[in-house]
Formats: C-alpha cells, structure tokens, sequence
C-alpha cells in the first residue's frame, strides 16, 4: 500500500485468506481418517496462539471455511485451506496431527488469497515494479507501471459500499459522519457494526466507516447517522466544499 | 452485490475514474499485490519499494507469522 492507501489495511487484515500448506505427518496413518479428520476441522474451531506469535494467547475462535486436500504422497500432504484473519495454519497443521494421534507440523505456506487479492490476478514481482517504474521515468510510458499500481479502490472490492451524493463527499473527507440524507444507493446485506466503503458515484474510494444501520434502514431512514467514518482516504479538496459551518 | 437505492443524481464534472487518475495521484494512493520473495523480511520489502518508487510513505498487509 503507497501513500494514503496505508489507511485500507484494516480492511485487508480483516479479511478472509487462503493459503496452500504442506502438512508433514510423524507416522504413516489412513487416507480415509486423515479425509474425515479434516473434515471435522471445517466451520468454527477453538484455536489457542501458538507460543511464537504477535497477539494475546488465549483460546480463541475461527472459522474455517474449507480445506481440499490437493495431493497426498507418503506422509506430506498438500491442501488449500479458506480460513477467518488470524487464523495460524501451523497450529491447524498441528491440532490435525493431535487429532490423527500421530503428530503433524506444517513444512512450507504460501498464502494466495487475501480478502480482494489472488494469485492469479495482478500479482507482480520486485522486478516488475521496478523495471515497469524505469520505462515511466525514463520513456514516460505508463501502461506497465498502471498495471503494476493499482488504485487504491481495489483494495476495498471485498466490503459492502455505500455511493454518496457529491454534496456529501467534501465533509467526510473533513471527518463527518455520513447521514442517510447523503446516500444515494447501498449494497444489501449491511449490518449494524459492519466495516463499509464509502464511495462517490465515480466509485471513488471517500473513506472507510462503521455502519450503525442496516441496509434496509439506510436507505428508508428519514433521519440520522448511517456511517461512522473511521479512516478517510481521499484528499480534502478533491470535490467543492457544500457544507456550512455553524457560527 | 446487489443495491438497494435511496436517490439518484445526474453525473458531475467532479472527480475522476480512479483507473484513469494520474501515475502521480496513484503513487500517493496505490496498491501493489506483491509477490513478497521469501528471504527478506515484510518491512524489508516495503523500504525496498519505497527507494524504487521514490515514495515516504509505504505499509503492508501481509504478516504471515514471524520466523523462527
């Protein structure tokens, strides 16, 4: 993240992930109990920090969306696992070997999923942002650095949005809450205390913010306070001023 | 995802599609999903693009887990 899009990393942090692990088992075992093992690790599981790690080690629940195994050749097993932010797929690799009763560790992780970013899609190199940084300096052309950098509004394509009136856009970025007179359209689904976007109709990137409503109300409301902006991206000045101060 | 509409109102001279803002706006407001290479260290990498692009100010979002 360049610049002011260090503000989105909670939104980042937050989200979903997928990783590909390599899990090693310490004896032979069952393909069959290994398959039900892993099964019974899908949906919400209690998981304790392991000792080297950077938050509280209390017993902790996450839910774990889905694990395919993907190869199994002696004891090392491949598998992607779809899993909740702050989920330690080490301590997953080792709970499954407790549970098999033989032991596991985890031997290599690549994460290829985090919230709105894949492997497959834009992902680049160091070599790519530098040589693609050179051919715009030094030739002025930008199609690879445009490539290389995206806007900061691919970050948040993951979150539920709220698309604001022009008029509105200007006090968020001073750090007013949205009122429902500002909204134009919403996504379904929004609930009370759910982290949302909040975007011009260029979807435009305004700011992040907590929404104190939900979908429906947002946009039946006569009155009140929609979204409580946490963390402004945008420039103030970037749309006119079409607020008045109270004197 | 689906919407649900409160009002609407005719398209302004404001503003810009953000995949046609300048290089420069996106220097100051981009993201790279960087394929960080194994050896170096999160925050290594970040003060390498920060030098590469010129830039102050930089972060990620990606702490696998610290190494033993």
């Amino acid at each position: 993240m360049l610049g002011k899009a260090t503000k989105i990393v909670q939104a980042i942090q937050k989200a979903s992930k997928e990783y590909i692990c390599l899990m090693m088992l310490h004896k032979d075992f069952k393909e069959e109990e290994l398959r039900k093992v892993i099964r019974e690790f899908v949906g919400p599981i209690y998981q304790r920090p392991p000792l080297r790690s950077s938050v509280k080690r209390t017993l902790r629940i996450r839910r774990i969306y889905y694990i395919d195994i993907l190869e199994i050749r002696g004891r090392r097993v491949l598998f992607k696992i779809g899993c909740e932010a702050g989920t330690y797929v080490r301590k997953v690799c080792h709970d499954i070997g407790e549970a098999l009763g033989c032991g596991a560790h985890m031997e290599e992780l690549r994460r290829t999923k985090a919230g709105p970013f894949t492997e497959e899609e834009n992902l680049v190199t160091m070599y790519d942002v530098s040589d693609s940084y050179m051919l715009w300096k030094e030739e002025g052309n930008e199609k690879y650095l445009r490539k290389v950098i995206l806007p900061v509004e691919e970050g948040v394509k993951h979150l539920p949005k709220v698309i604001i009136r022009d008029s509105a856009v200007d006090a968020i970025c001073h750090g007013a809450m949205l009122a429902v007179t500002g909204i134009l359209r919403v996504n379904v689904g929004i609930k009370k205390g759910d982290l949302v976007a909040v975007m011009t109709k260029k979807n435009e990137l305004v700011a992040l913010g907590q929404a104190l409503m939900r979908s429906e109300e947002m946009v039946s409301s006569k009155r009140g306070i929609a979204v409580k902006v946490k963390r402004v991206i945008m420039q103030p000045g970037t749309y006119p001023k079409m607020w008045k101060s109270k004197r | 995802m689906e919407v649900l509409i409160r009002d609407d109102e005719p398209p302004s001279d404001y503003g810009v599609n953000p995949w046609e803002r300048p290089i420069e706006q996106l220097l100051k407001c981009g993201i790279i999903n960087l394929d960080k290479p194994p050896g170096p260290t999160s925050h290594e990498v970040v003060a390498w693009i920060k030098k590469i692009l010129n830039i102050n100010r930089a972060g990620h979002a990606g702490t696998l887990e610290r190494s033993p």
